[in-house]
């Protein structure tokens, strides 16, 4: 039988406020365990929540952004539960009436698009860590995370398939840090998805029974996580069993999902309205002040490229992936010119990228910076190098060495696009080679190739490929 | 010296006729004196509070004393004082030293005012007699065998006795006017969000509303004028311009329309407290007021209401008291579940764990919409009888609870009938009203007995004005119980 797959995801953005969602302590990461926890925090007797205005901000961006509905008043409720990192007991969360309702995004899966929908965004605080390892047996409790505050972005089970989940995730990953509201340190924790994933008989419509995947924190882990999941949902269902409803886990190091609670063990959360906080109104000089501060959205930034840079579509949406990258891409044409777009993509694409990747940072720290790229484009561009020699030129810059133009000069890698001198050149090799020369012309064609190496030797790579390919075919010819 | 209002009293320091410290350790004494027989303080902490006394004393000096400069005030146990024990009347809080100050606090410490000490109270102010309190009922000056009333007991039991000359309580369902009312005492409930409740420590959050209790209606006005104001760490506090609720005392209460709601005069009422309280309108009547019969039907289903939503809060707000950060841990456990059972079971008290029980129950995936979302449904209906009534009168009166003190142990085995002595109290926290307690006299035990006033929305200063006017004609306020 054939099955399709579907999956829905359930994105955390930690949201870039300086201060937590409920409380006037820092969110700032790394800092010493519970150094980052004030009374609220702590929940001692006593204290209450008080919402922070930059969180509501940045959920109303998102929402906007996707194109979804801004409820006018968003309730928060408490999610009941006993664990030593839930300091009050509860999690403020939004339950029935989110900040964010509805909305899409659109995913690039090779060359086919997509739209996803949005079920819901609503505000959250995180809890604590629980740290088992370093404590004897016991657990230590580090409260600094505690209520910071996140988007939780739901989606609708419109996913068929791990690259559809990783394009969805590595979309939204890329629209959040596009607004500004999340950094999207994966690493740290600031961008992780839960998996709803189930299978169905292709082309049936009921819904099958689904398996959540918790805390997925990379791209990686979400794929192996949906296709270890699927395979095991497909065995079990072929081998006439059933999928039982539970939360799962996934671990890395075995890459398996394991059982972490079944449905009849799920808690029952005692969803309320939390009477601390009143509900949440937003007015609509609020939402037209945050319209105002949209950037450009990928989507549109990819059309954009396509359109004015006569970019392909693969190539346009590689470069727009990230907006640093997409940023730094348009410094080059802007510093280069649109007629070397092409040119500039493919070094910010090629060896740029592989340059960062080699290094293991971040386009925002490279080496070389936009403008630097620019000038060795247009090098390029007006014949000053070839783009073999500007290989070198790159490597240069990247070890610090100055800019193009210096270290074309310093190393004296001007191309040699005088006609007389490389005529000269050629001359030389022929009366050198008086062998290959009657052997080609006997019809040993490929001998040509022996030519051109010889001759680039001859000018150490900086003889222009083109004068010299077409006057070496002039002088063998005879 | 021990009958002054708080005005004579700030004369008197202002005058140097007397030093905020000989004020606070003649209190101090007369608290050594009686307070082992009659438990109105959990702690007291004499250096500290003559050390605010000292304090306030050079303010004094330098001429820059408020109203309530030097004057010692008891405080209820609920609210956090940074340094101060502050146990909440609970075994589970019961080594807990606040780190910080409530808003309330904070507010009497910029004032000057000296903490007199903290006082008993129902566990997690939940109960209505004072006996829930894990550290001992507390005895009712007036009659040693009856109960002060809760939750705030201690407080109006401090009063009654004179060991301190005003105090402060909270009022989830009448927890101020209860206690005051079978005390003889004056406190008043101010709306919901006139008071914040920053460093109170949460029973039922949508319910719970600070307030004073004194000696006098004048006395509350003033501190009141100190308790209240926006608190931006409260977002239910609400942001409104500074009054002074003395404002209106001296208006006179010609014309005043009082309306007397049928409900609360109906059966269930003891017929020596429905004497008192008739009386007590009648001397409204000379005073110039009208009176109106007016009618709040859902008042029956206030208590029910109650019931479900105050424990529904209290469930969620009590979970924080689990044993891993502070306050009480269970000795001895075997895992993390075993630490939450026994920790809890073991510091909290008999009436608590019901209440936790019923608001884990009625909040339960399947319960949910029988009874919480009911309740906040039938919780608008009792809202809007008195929208509807105050259309018809200037504030309502009525009996503060239905029969005086009750004897001690009387009810603490029928939680029912302890529920409902709070009949006449709890809809006006339904409803976010201001609500207040005077003294009227006494029934045929000779324990006191308390009118109750509710205002509209913000109506504290008429209120207040209201209760002065009578006590300006009347002297039941100034009787004291002979100890």
């Amino acid at each position: 039988m054939q099955w399709e797959v579907v999956i829905g995801l359930e994105v955390h953005a930690q949201l870039s406020t300086q201060s937590k969602i409920f409380s006037g302590a820092a969110t700032a990461y790394g800092a010493a365990p519970n150094t980052q926890a004030c009374a609220v925090d702590l929940a001692l007797p006593g204290v209450l929540p008080v919402m922070n205005k930059g969180a509501t901000e940045r959920a109303i961006k998102f929402g906007l952004a996707v194109g979804a509905k801004i409820n006018r008043t968003s309730v928060f409720a408490r999610k009941n539960y006993f664990y030593p990192d839930l300091p009050k007991g509860y999690q403020i969360s939004q339950f029935e009436l989110p900040i964010v309702e509805g909305g899409s995004i659109t995913i690039q899966v090779g060359d086919v698009e997509k739209t996803i929908r949005i079920t819901r965004a609503h505000l959250e605080e995180d809890a604590g860590k629980s740290l088992h390892e370093d404590f004897h047996g016991m657990t230590g409790i580090d409260l600094n995370r505690a209520s910071t505050p996140l988007l939780e972005i739901v989606s609708e089970p419109d996913l068929r398939g791990s690259a559809e989940a990783v394009a969805y995730a590595k979309t939204l990953h890329s629209l959040v840090q596009y607004l500004d509201i999340c950094d999207g340190n994966m690493q740290e924790g600031s961008f992780r998805c839960d998996a709803n994933v189930s299978v169905r008989p292709l082309g049936t419509d009921k819904l099958g029974t689904r398996c959540e995947i918790k805390n997925l924190n990379s791209f990686r882990f979400l794929e192996r996580a949906v296709e270890y999941e699927v395979v095991r949902q497909i065995e079990i269902i072929e081998a006439g069993g059933k999928i039982a409803q539970e939360t799962r886990l996934y671990d890395s190091d075995k890459d398996e999902t394991r059982s972490m609670r079944s449905k009849e063990e799920a808690f029952d959360y005692r969803y309320f309205p939390d009477p601390d906080l009143l509900p949440m109104k937003i007015s609509e000089a609020m939402i037209e002040e945050i319209q105002k501060t949209l950037p450009e959205l990928p989507q549109a930034k990819r059309g954009r490229f396509m359109r004015e840079f006569g970019l392909s579509s693969y190539d346009a949406n590689v470069l727009t992936a990230s907006k640093a990258m997409a940023a730094y891409f348009e410094q080059v044409v802007n510093q280069a010119g649109a007629a070397n777009a092409k040119s500039a993509a493919n070094w910010v694409m090629g060896d740029l990228a592989g340059a960062l990747k080699r290094d293991n940072l971040e386009i925002a720290h490279s080496p070389v910076s936009a403008d630097r790229l620019a000038g060795l484009v247009k090098r390029i561009a007006d014949n000053t190098i070839s783009s073999k020699i500007a290989k070198e030129v790159f490597e240069a810059m990247w070890q610090g060495e100055g800019d193009a133009d210096a270290i074309i000069e310093a190393k004296g890698l001007k191309q040699i696009t005088d006609t007389g001198a490389i005529e000269k050149i050629i001359d030389g090799i022929i009366a050198a080679n008086p062998d290959q020369l009657a052997q080609y012309r006997s019809g040993k064609d490929k001998l040509f190739s022996f030519f051109i190496g010889q001759a680039m030797k001859a000018t150490q790579g900086k003889a222009n490929p083109q004068q010299l390919n077409d006057l070496l075919k002039q002088k063998l010819a005879g | 010296m021990i009958n002054s209002s708080l005005k004579q009293l700030a004369a008197q320091l202002a005058a140097k006729k007397i030093s905020s410290r000989e004020l606070t350790q003649s209190y101090l004494s007369r608290i050594e004196t009686l307070n082992p027989d009659l438990n109105a303080f959990i702690t007291v902490d004499a250096e500290k509070s003559l050390m605010q006394a000292d304090a306030a004393d050079k303010l004094l000096a330098a001429g820059l004393g408020g109203v309530l400069t030097g004057i010692p005030i008891a405080q209820k146990d609920i609210f956090c004082a940074q340094g101060w024990r502050t146990t909440c009347g609970s075994k589970m809080l019961g080594n807990f030293i606040a780190p910080y100050d409530a808003n309330v606090i904070e507010r009497f410490n910029v004032a000057g005012a000296v903490n007199l000490g903290k006082t008993n109270m129902d566990e997690f102010a939940m109960g209505s007699s004072n006996e829930t309190s894990h550290f001992g009922k507390v005895k009712n000056p007036w009659d040693k065998l009856a109960v002060p009333g809760g939750s705030s007991g201690g407080s109006a039991a401090a009063v009654a006795a004179r060991m301190a000359p005003a105090a402060t309580g909270t009022d989830t369902g009448g927890s101020i006017r209860q206690p005051a009312a079978l005390t003889g005492i004056t406190g008043i409930k101010p709306t919901y969000g006139v008071v914040s409740r920053y460093g109170m420590i949460a029973f039922a959050s949508s319910l719970d509303q600070g307030g004073p209790m004194a000696k006098s209606a004048e006395d509350c006005a003033l501190l009141l004028n100190t308790m209240a104001g926006f608190d931006n760490r409260d977002s239910t506090s609400l942001d409104r311009p500074v009054e002074d609720y003395a404002r209106d005392l001296a208006q006179p209460l010609n014309g005043l329309k009082i309306g007397l709601p049928k409900e609360y005069f109906a059966e269930g009422l003891a017929p020596d407290v429905a004497q008192t309280i008739e009386a007590a309108i009648t001397e409204y009547k000379k005073l110039g007021a009208q009176v109106v019969e007016i009618s709040l039907p859902n008042t029956q289903l206030s208590i029910p209401v109650y019931y479900v939503l105050a424990p529904a809060e209290a469930s969620s707000n009590l979970a924080r008291y689990d044993g891993v950060r502070y306050g009480y841990r269970a000795p001895e456990y075997k895992d993390l579940t075993d630490m939450y059972k026994k920790t809890r079971a073991q510091g909290f008290g008999a009436e608590v764990k019901r209440r936790i029980l019923i608001g884990t129950y009625v909040l339960s995936a399947g319960y949910y919409d029988a009874y919480y979302l009911k309740a906040q449904k039938l919780r608008r209906l009792i809202a809007q009888d008195f929208t509807d009534a105050f259309k018809l009168c200037d504030v309502i009166m009525g009996p503060t609870t239905p029969t005086t003190a009750f004897n001690l142990g009387e009810k603490s085995d029928d939680p029912v009938s302890m529920y409902l002595s709070d009949i006449y109290t709890i809809a006006v926290n339904l409803a976010g009203l201001p609500g207040m307690s005077i003294p009227v006299g006494f029934g045929a035990n000779g324990r006191p007995v308390g009118l109750q006033i509710i205002g509209n929305y913000f109506g504290e200063a008429k209120m207040l004005n209201v209760a002065h006017q009578y006590q300006l004609a009347t002297d039941w306020h100034q009787r004291m119980p002979i100890l």
